[in-house]
């Protein structure tokens, strides 16, 4: 018997809204379906009527685990565009941000995925932790999640002696912790026999469909922006990329859990050579006409930020290309013929950000398989007539 | 007299009243041992200790919204929780603490009561199976035919493992059987493997982590209970909160030489043995991830029922020598 399970837009595995159909037999899935749109918020089209100040408090706002990429990301673009170099201890200062907040996405990940395997403890240990990574960067920035620390042209907060002794304690906790991590993760028989061989992607399929960030790497393809094309400070970072080539989810917790390890070293580097200096210049008001892209290896892959300037203090276009929606394509590959169980599992392995991947609304057509891309007006009239034609008031139908 | 006595058995105790304080009490212990293995606090406001917090969830689940389904059996539906507290509550009826004294005994007290009890502990996953199927939801459906594939898993091995200290003990009476055991208390040590086996089975009976495929919330979102709210609901909760209990005090009947002393005595035993088995429980919740249904099935086959047949030879090599 073939029936189609929804889940979401609302389901307890999903933290945000999106929409997986599945087309089930018995426990085998046999074609899955991402439905897209239920979180579009028009941030682009606001972007263009902010300055380039205002947009890295809406950049920000575009997500909150990963709020510091988007800032990074943006205004890497902006600094281009302006053709500005930021003081090497801003940058410093920017980046070391970056690795505490991959530390604290990847921390809260692993707990993700332990809560979605069903290994409670595992969420319960790996979110406390994650607390001290948190403290750090509520110390340095005064803020949890979002650290507002990014400027055009370095930083906004200096760090002192004791800050730094703080993060080198803090990062020393963790390292001990993660290790114990590696070893639930690699050991606990019941915890890799949910996750082996589970959602494979193999490194062909990666590559074609474009998979980023830890996805693709645990796919065997050696794919990290910070390496093939870094950005700032990373070229003088000794830090290693880390893969793995078991193309499952096993593979993806492993990828992460090494990614912790070296962003710690990231971190300490970033802690012990601080250069002396300022921590940030100063910006124009405007930018030249001109366009430039900005790429950033986020927590969860390349993120993308396209950015185009008309020579006013706003910009004309902003285009966010977030590393979640690089990986739905992938996901649905991952998906197939993987069992019921696994659909959580499979879904959080790419460490989904929906409301960093909804730039747009796509209608799918159900019946035709057809696509296209609406306007805000055309569906406030799509619904003004479906509402005349429907008739019917407070008669909702079970979707299937 | 007599009819009040039996209302009283029925309804005070053993029956549905201490059923129902003894069991929220075991979902408190087992709730706080899991939220101390987690480093968590677990309940802390509700009574002392928040000890009350598992009653205060109950009443609070009786006075919410009460939903039956358009679609569903609606008769069923609403029949199911009520019969499975039945069930569990005639079980609890069954075991040796308010049965102890073998001269006089009670009435629900009789040779072969060990097998009603297997069977009355049989009937829950029957009554979950037909609470998902009932409720025509697709994850009910789906949580539904979990629980009965997880049965297939688990249940031979339970009854193997279960039942070879009774072959040992030459007896099918749960009173009878730990009686055995208290006058040779050594011959529990040959049980052993019996009990690991009994206590993974039941974990899988009460589909607790890491057997707790038929709920998986972030699969199936309630699995057989998606339906399910208010009253129904806190019935079905009680009910695996009571068949947590007897299930507790099955094996320590069985496998841990039942609860010699008397009423008081035997009773302070009780309290102990079973809390014992549900701490061992709690322990494997914390300590694991959830399966799948397929791997429970392999599992259960592959060293569950293997165990437990060893164990059963073993307790027929053990009763040849000892003759």
């Amino acid at each position: 018997m073939k029936f189609e399970i929804p889940i979401g837009p609302q389901h307890p595995a999903l933290k945000e809204p999106i929409s997986l159909r599945m087309t089930v037999e018995g426990e085998v899935i046999r074609d899955a379906d991402i439905r897209l749109g239920y979180n579009h918020r028009g941030l682009e089209k606001l972007a263009e009527e902010k300055t380039w100040i205002q947009n890295i408090y809406l950049t920000e706002r575009i997500c909150g685990i990963c709020s510091h990429s988007h800032t990074s990301c943006y205004v890497q673009g902006v600094e281009k565009l302006m053709e500005l170099a930021p003081p090497r201890r801003g940058l410093y200062i920017r980046y070391l941000i970056s690795e505490l907040e991959r530390v604290h996405s990847h921390l809260l990940w692993l707990g993700v995925a332990g809560h979605e395997a069903g290994f409670d403890s595992f969420f319960m240990y790996t979110w406390r932790d994650r607390e001290v990574v948190m403290d750090l960067l509520e110390m340095i920035s005064g803020n949890r999640v979002h650290y507002a620390m990014n400027a055009i042209g370095g930083v906004r907060r200096d760090l002192d002696d004791a800050q730094r002794q703080k993060i080198l304690d803090g990062v020393a906790v963790l390292r001990k912790r993660t290790e114990y991590y590696f070893h639930i993760g690699a050991n606990e028989p019941s915890f890799v026999g949910r996750l082996a061989g589970v959602g494979r992607l193999t490194k062909e399929r990666a590559v074609a469909l474009c998979a980023v960030g830890p996805t693709a790497r645990a796919s065997g393809v050696a794919r990290d922006v910070r390496k093939d094309d870094p950005y700032a400070v990373y070229d003088e970072i000794d830090f290693e990329l880390c893969t793995a080539d078991t193309c499952d989810v096993l593979g993806r917790t492993v990828v992460r859990i090494k990614e912790l390890m070296e962003s710690y070293k990231i971190i300490e580097f970033i802690v012990r050579n601080l250069p002396a200096g300022e921590i940030a210049v100063r910006a124009p008001r405007k930018a030249k006409p001109n366009e430039a892209v900005s790429r950033y290896e986020a927590p969860r892959g390349e993120n993308i930020h396209y950015i185009k300037s008309n020579g006013s203090d706003k910009p004309e276009r902003l285009k966010v290309r977030a590393p979640t929606l690089a990986n739905y394509p992938a996901t649905v590959e991952m998906l197939r013929n993987g069992f019921i169980a696994d659909i959580p599992l499979i879904f959080a392995a790419i460490d989904p950000c929906i409301c960093c991947a909804e730039r747009s609304v796509e209608l799918i057509d159900a019946r035709s398989g057809e696509e296209r891309t609406v306007r805000m007006s055309d569906l406030r009239r799509l619904a003004a007539a479906r509402r005349r034609a429907s008739g019917l008031k407070g008669k909702a139908e079970w979707p299937f | 007299m007599a009819v009040l006595r039996t209302f009283l058995y029925l309804l005070v105790y053993p029956g549905l009243l201490f059923l129902f304080v003894y069991g929220t009490f075991c979902e408190w212990f087992d709730r706080k041992i899991y939220a101390r293995l987690q480093n968590r606090m677990g309940p802390t406001h509700t009574g002392r200790f928040g000890l009350l917090q598992p009653v205060a969830d109950f009443f609070k689940l009786l006075a919410k919204e009460d939903i039956v389904p358009e679609r569903a059996d609606k008769t069923l539906f609403s029949l199911l929780p009520v019969f499975g507290i039945a069930i569990v509550g005639a079980a609890g009826l069954l075991l040796p603490v308010w049965n102890f004294d073998l001269a006089v005994p009670g009435p629900t007290s009789f040779p072969g009561d060990i097998i009603v009890l297997l069977y009355l502990l049989s009937l829950p996953t029957l009554v979950f199976f037909l609470a998902g199927w009932a409720s025509t939801n697709f994850f009910s459906i789906i949580g539904g035919t979990r629980v009965l594939t997880m049965l297939f898993g688990y249940e031979v091995p339970l009854f193997l493992a279960v039942l070879s200290p009774a072959v040992l003990a030459g007896s099918w009476r749960l009173a009878e059987i730990a009686a055995f055991y208290q006058a040779r208390p050594l011959l529990v040590l040959p049980n052993l493997v019996g009990f690991v086996v009994a206590l993974i089975a039941v974990q899988a009976k009460l589909e607790r982590t890491p057997f707790d495929i038929p709920h998986a919330e972030t699969e199936i979102v309630g699995g057989t209970f998606t339906e399910y709210s208010g009253k129904k609901l806190a019935l079905f909760r009680l009910m695996i909160d009571i068949e947590m209990v007897v299930s507790a005090g099955l094996l320590a009947t069985v496998f841990l030489g039942g609860f010699p002393g008397g009423a008081l005595l035997g009773f302070a035993s009780f309290v102990v043995k079973t809390l014992f088995i549900i701490f061992l429980l709690s322990l494997i919740r914390a300590m694991t991830s959830r399966i799948r249904v397929d791997q429970v099935v392999l599992f259960a086959w592959k060293y569950l029922a293997p165990l437990a047949v060893a164990q059963l030879l073993a307790v027929i090599l053990i009763k040849g020598l000892r003759s």
